[in-house]
């Protein structure tokens, strides 16, 4: 991996590396236990540069891109999933205005996060519209240099933490995907709560609320774009992100085979230790070869991204896709490997297992990346046939 | 104000072994780091200079070694410190801690205009904590060991000086030398563009010849102590525990100590 990294983002990767072994491995258990927000993390990755490194340095930012993104994630997440979201869930907020934003609204909103002081969140999920993102509710009717929001977003990542909300809004009624907009809001404007805290199954020191709108009145100036972009914002920003969904998967399934690896070669089972045994070893080479392999995948997406490539829908949803199977398969393994212990909370591998599982989830189902690849599949295939 | 932090590249002890055949520490493949203490020292060295406000204090850090000490100064000048020197000679290696002492006191009397000097208390390898006061003593200026508090106002600090038992209070004119403890703050980690920095950022490189120093009291030649034998020490066997009340087990130690102690067992 190391003879693909410049010797910069060898560094991130190592510095990275270094903040979850010092500080976030002593509080990943309790905060997981407690879902209390990891807020000294975020300022430590902000004074060490990491928290704005996807982020333009003219506004304060590394002026890293997808890879640098991918690197801290896929680091972070070797230690912890859930606490890496404050950072990631963060990006994938700020990500609408780093793409579609304009220079005032880039240097109003961006220049606070990239100094960790203010944190973003991407809201797009309701109630009633998840892979079926286009039948959003929320609308935001104008109203003078306003517009003015109703509607419930449900189960936003750091929703009630965040003051930079990238909503996701329905502008026109009854025109489907080309009457949906993207604002920002902020926390603090009249009219917009938030419901309770969830209580999940994991990323657990990952805060997730619901957002309520009522009669909120947004400034006309915080709309990104056009109105009617907001769909294409949604499906630009998700293009970006996926890859570092993809890292964060493989940096828990990483974490999980570490702790299985070491596990088996010091426990021992009828006189030897269990990593002597062919069941075990053959485990062991499946999940490595599997992780490698996602590996190869989200840093080859992150590059095509990096590169400037327009059409990265496929191959960010294939890294999507692939590492998050990848990561369940391989903590539930490094579970089973860990036996009895595995179960127990005492040992991290049952959280590593419970973690992964949202990533097969959020940011668009597998099922919804399916569909975005074999799209992409049928149509390079007709397009081949008109030239040939 | 300029500020000079001392610093050590030390093996990772908890990484390093003894040689059985040969006594000696195995040092190949064992990961050079900062001495711990030492990263403390760096700490407060730039907490004092932030708090003075911008550009009014310098920090330099400093060592003596071989040059793949580097590596050690870099990492100091990723965390922000704003110059680095590094002493390197052949005449330097070898060095007990008077020899190093020498050195380093020339060292900073080079740099010159010192205000304060900052130490990490001992080295995890030597353990003498005896270079800070050495240096101390050469330059002829006073020092604080043990520190977890330092307040710089003009030309005085005040300093707390860990006891046992608690600690004292200690008001020193500059320049002043000071050796620090793990209770005197949380060092940082360095950023991105600290280390970016660092990578590129030139380092001061003094030899013997560039020093004001008297060589016969350099290096292994100018070194009075010798380090002779490095051992783990053997494992005793159990000794015996004598169970029961002390008015039964107390006269039986004094019957089996006492012989021993005059020699006669």
């Amino acid at each position: 991996m190391s003879v693909f990294l410049t010797e910069e983002q060898q560094m991130l990767k190592e510095l990275c590396a270094q903040i979850a072994t010092e500080k976030i491995l002593p509080i990943r258990e309790e905060l997981d236990e407690s879902g209390e927000f990891p807020w000294d993390i975020v300022r430590i990755l902000a004074a060490s540069d990491i928290y704005g490194v996807y982020i333009p340095e003219e506004y304060g930012g590394f002026g890293g891109g997808v890879t640098e993104m991918c690197i801290a994630t896929e680091e972070l997440s070797r230690v912890c999933g859930g606490i890496t979201l404050a950072f990631a869930a963060s990006a994938l907020g700020a990500h609408p205005i780093l793409l579609f934003g304009s220079d005032e609204q880039k240097k109003k909103y961006l220049v606070p996060i990239a100094a960790g002081e203010k944190l973003a969140a991407f809201a797009l999920t309701e109630a009633n519209a998840g892979s079926d993102a286009g039948a959003i509710e929320t609308t935001a009717i104008a109203d003078g240099d306003h517009y003015v929001l109703n509607g419930t977003k449900q189960w936003i990542t750091n929703g009630g933490e965040a003051e930079t909300y990238t909503v996701v809004v329905r502008t026109r009624k009854g025109t489907g995907i080309r009457g949906i907009s993207c604002l920002i809001v902020e926390k603090g404007t009249s009219g917009f709560d938030f419901g309770k805290k969830e209580n999940k199954m994991g990323i657990r020191a990952s805060t997730t609320r619901e957002l309520v709108f009522q009669d909120c009145r947004v400034p006309k100036e915080n709309l990104l774009g056009r109105e009617g972009m907001g769909f294409l914002i949604a499906m630009r920003t998700f293009d970006m992100s996926r890859p570092g969904v993809a890292a964060q998967a493989v940096g828990i399934a990483q974490g999980a085979l570490d702790e299985a690896v070491k596990y088996a070669r010091e426990r021992e089972q009828f006189g030897q230790p269990i990593a002597s045994f062919q069941g075990i070893q053959f485990m062991l080479a499946d999940m490595a070869t599997q992780i490698e392999a996602a590996r190869a995948l989200v840093y080859r997406a992150a590059a095509v991204i990096d590169s400037g490539e327009k059409n990265v829908s496929k191959i960010s949803a294939m890294a999507k896709l692939f590492a998050s199977d990848v990561a369940m398969r391989v903590t539930t393994d490094a579970v089973q490997i860990l036996g009895g212990y595995g179960y127990m909370k005492e040992y991290p591998v049952e959280k590593m297992m419970r973690d992964a599982k949202i990533t097969q989830i959020y940011e668009g189902t597998n099922q919804i990346q399916r569909t975005i690849i074999a799209s992409q599949v049928i149509k390079d295939s007709a397009a081949k046939e008109k030239m040939g | 104000m300029k500020i000079v932090v001392l610093i050590k590249q030390v093996p990772d002890t908890t990484e390093v072994r003894i040689d059985p055949e040969t006594n000696t520490l195995v040092r190949e493949g064992v990961p050079s780091i900062i001495n711990p203490f030492d990263t403390y020292a760096i700490e407060e060295a730039l907490r004092i200079s932030e708090k003075l406000g911008e550009g009014v204090a310098e920090v330099v850090v400093m060592s003596m070694g071989p040059p793949q000490v580097e590596t050690a100064l870099r990492e100091a000048l990723a965390l922000g410190v704003d110059e680095a020197v590094l002493l390197t000679d052949r005449a330097f290696a070898g060095a007990d801690t008077w020899a190093t002492s020498v050195t380093l006191a020339a060292g900073i009397e080079k740099l010159g205009d010192v205000d304060v000097v900052l130490c990490g208390k001992q080295a995890i390898d030597g353990d003498t904590a005896q270079v800070g006061p050495g240096v101390a003593c050469l330059l002829d200026i006073p020092q604080v060991t043990y520190v977890r508090k330092i307040d710089i106002e003009g030309d005085t600090a005040v300093a707390e000086r860990m006891m046992e038992d608690g600690y004292d209070v200690v008001r020193a004119k500059l320049p002043c030398l000071f050796t620090v403890v793990k209770e005197i703050n949380e060092p940082r980690l360095p950023s991105l563009k600290g280390k970016m920095k660092a990578r590129k950022a030139e380092i001061t490189t003094w030899g013997a010849a560039d020093l004001d120093v008297d060589h016969a009291q350099i290096g292994l030649d100018g070194s009075p102590t010798r380090v002779v034998k490095i051992f783990s020490p053997e494992q005793r066997s159990e000794g015996e525990v004598l169970e029961g009340e002390p008015d039964e087990t107390v006269p039986e130690l004094v019957a089996r100590i006492l012989p021993v102690l005059k020699g006669e067992a």
